[in-house]
């Protein structure tokens, strides 16, 4: 468990952040610019003075009740910059052993060849820092950071810097870290996508303080996590498991509640879990069985919930035995379709909009997913 | 080529700017470290304090050595009766007096470099589990080092050629504190002493030249292995 209560100043901006979220695993840092993301994640590394407490796994960093206040060198926090602060004077070997170097003899979670080979830095290794890709920076970083054998890992933006074209290339190995090792990470951005991808729970920043904290999942219905995101990443989050696999088809089919959806995932494991996220751009609600459709993809559930969005459109949420779909529908649909709250309805799912937005929960290799 | 008392001069010369500069630059180090790093009050008074000899008379600083390092002065006394060390009109002093003068420039070099060390490496070192004096001495340092180098180089072809400060607190003794202008003022004084004088001109020109060409180059390489 990793348990925190700050409070920071950082000239006019108050930071008033208190959450907890279990361990390992991977807490998302989500919020806009300006909502104190950096702030919270410096106060917890100890780079700046904050009161409050922070825990993790019952060792205490900070306790501004007792007086305990372990200096930054002390925490043993992985930190991997959004600018990466390679040490220009050392090479990407000599960087990779700074903190390696300092940090306790035992016990070694990181190993620095297997560190090397699970980041593809063995051809860096006796390059300059300046002559290396944004890419190759933020791996360098993060061995940098892993061989210190750090307790916990914080990543503010760590893609921010690299374009996104070459964003592809790092977040790969941030999945395998986060498979590979139980070292806890915290990881801020402000892109939902890496979130998603990513996250195993997700703290929503706002204004210097929580607004909310949860799984992704549940996080996906909660209305400040939508107006965040913006409109067309607005849907659910399942996650869910590989329970057949189709080789004629190329189809994979999930459980969600009694009904199943079929996924274009060719080549995917039995059992292999994974995310989905069901834009509700891409739902289609139906008030019958439908039939003679394309559509291979029918939930039976229950209407949950409408939320007016906007003059024209709404969000249905619906229950299909305990996991919940979001529709966008328009106000028009709502009024002919008599839809509320408690009607019988089937969301229809079209396969091909979940490509792209299907996301691993175990390492690429093992889901039977090509990385990107 | 040249006379015994020449290379005499010349050797006085070496030693002083070389003693000043080993006295100055660890000092020169810490005092461009609280100038950028340091949040104290006195910051601008003491920016003030170290640029002053830039814009005092030499022979005013030569002047107030004199007073508080000579044998009688409040500092010279303790020295000479704790350790019976003597500065006043001894090759030691004129080191002081030269890196009293030369301190500004050093600092300035040395100030410059360390603005140029962004604070976030220092921050890095520190999560990587480096305390504040590891963080100096293998961070900091290392990047200031082209400044470092350059400040020092600087402050020795400028201590060549200290004058002023040197004749009025260690005087013109020769082999001891005649430096290279030194012996050049005497040469001139002298009616017979013109040849001698253009031949410790032509010296002073050539060390001068190549200590800032030798400056220059060294600082480039530096700053090529550190990278844009």
């Amino acid at each position: 468990m990793f348990e925190a209560e700050l409070a920071a100043e950082r000239g006019s901006f108050a930071l008033r952040a208190r959450f907890a979220a279990p361990t390992p695993g991977v807490i998302a840092l989500f919020g806009p610019s300006g909502a104190g993301k950096s702030t919270l994640v410096n106060a917890i590394a100890g780079l700046i003075p904050a009161t409050g407490h922070v825990r993790l796994d019952g060792t205490t960093w900070l306790d501004s009740a007792t007086g305990t206040c372990l200096p930054a060198q002390r925490r043993r926090i992985g930190y991997v910059f959004q600018d990466a602060r390679l040490f220009p004077h050392l090479d990407v070997a000599g960087n990779l052993g700074y903190g390696e170097r300092r940090a306790p003899p035992a016990p070694r979670i990181a190993v620095r060849d297997e560190i090397i080979a699970l980041l593809g830095l063995g051809p860096l290794l006796a390059r300059r820092v300046h002559a290396l890709s944004g890419g190759e920076r933020q791996r360098v970083a993060l061995g940098r950071a892993l061989l210190a054998q750090p307790r916990l890992l914080l990543l503010d933006e760590p893609l921010a810097a690299i374009d996104a074209a070459r964003r592809g290339e790092v977040l790969p190995y941030l999945e395998s870290l986060r498979d590979r090792f139980a070292i806890p990470m915290l990881y801020v951005s402000h892109q939902y996508e890496e979130v998603l991808r990513l996250a195993t729970h997700v703290l929503l920043l706002a204004a210097g303080g929580v607004l909310a904290s949860g799984t992704p999942s549940e996080l996906s219905l909660d209305p400040r996590l939508r107006a965040l995101v913006g409109g067309d990443l607005v849907g659910a989050v399942l996650e869910v498991e590989v329970g057949a696999v189709d080789p004629a088809t190329g189809l994979s089919s999930v459980a969600v509640g009694q009904g199943r959806l079929r996924l274009p995932l060719a080549g995917a494991r039995l059992g292999a879990r994974l995310r989905l996220h069901v834009l509700a751009r891409d739902v289609i609600l139906a008030t019958a069985p439908p039939q003679g459709l394309s559509v291979r993809n029918a939930l039976e559930g229950t209407l949950a919930e409408l939320v007016n969005e906007g003059p024209d459109e709404a969000l249905a949420i619906v229950d299909v035995d305990g996991s919940r779909l979001i529709a966008r529908i328009t106000r028009a649909a709502v009024e002919e379709l008599r839809l509320q709250p408690g009607r019988r309805v089937w969301t229809l799912v079209k396969a091909a909009s979940l490509r792209g937005h299907v996301f691993t929960r175990a390492t690429p290799r093992e889901a039977g997913l090509a990385p990107p | 080529m040249f006379s015994a008392a020449e290379t005499e001069a010349l050797r006085v010369s070496l030693v002083v700017a070389t003693g000043s500069v080993l006295v100055s630059l660890p000092l020169a180090v810490g005092v461009a470290w609280l100038l950028v790093r340091g949040r104290f009050a006195g910051r601008t008074l003491l920016d003030a304090f170290v640029h002053l000899p830039l814009v005092l008379p030499p022979v005013v600083v030569g002047y107030l050595l004199l007073v508080l390092f000579g044998v009688r002065g409040p500092l010279g006394g303790w020295l000479h009766a704790t350790f019976g060390i003597r500065l006043a009109f001894t090759t030691a002093g004129a080191a002081l007096a030269t890196a009293v003068m030369s301190f500004p420039l050093m600092v300035r070099a040395i100030r410059l470099s360390l603005e140029g060390v962004h604070p976030g490496l220092e921050e890095a070192a520190c999560t990587l589990g480096a305390g504040p004096l590891d963080r100096f001495v293998s961070i900091t340092l290392p990047l200031m080092a082209p400044g470092i180098l350059a400040g020092a180089v600087t402050a020795f072809a400028a201590g060549l050629g200290e004058f002023g400060a040197v004749i009025t607190f260690a005087s013109n003794i020769p082999g001891e504190t005649r430096t290279l202008p030194l012996a050049l003022y005497t040469a001139i004084q002298s009616p017979d002493g013109d040849r001698a004088a253009a031949r410790l001109a032509a010296l002073s020109l050539g060390l001068g030249l190549a200590g800032l060409v030798g400056a220059e180059w060294l600082a480039r390489r530096l700053r090529a292995r550190l990278g844009p």
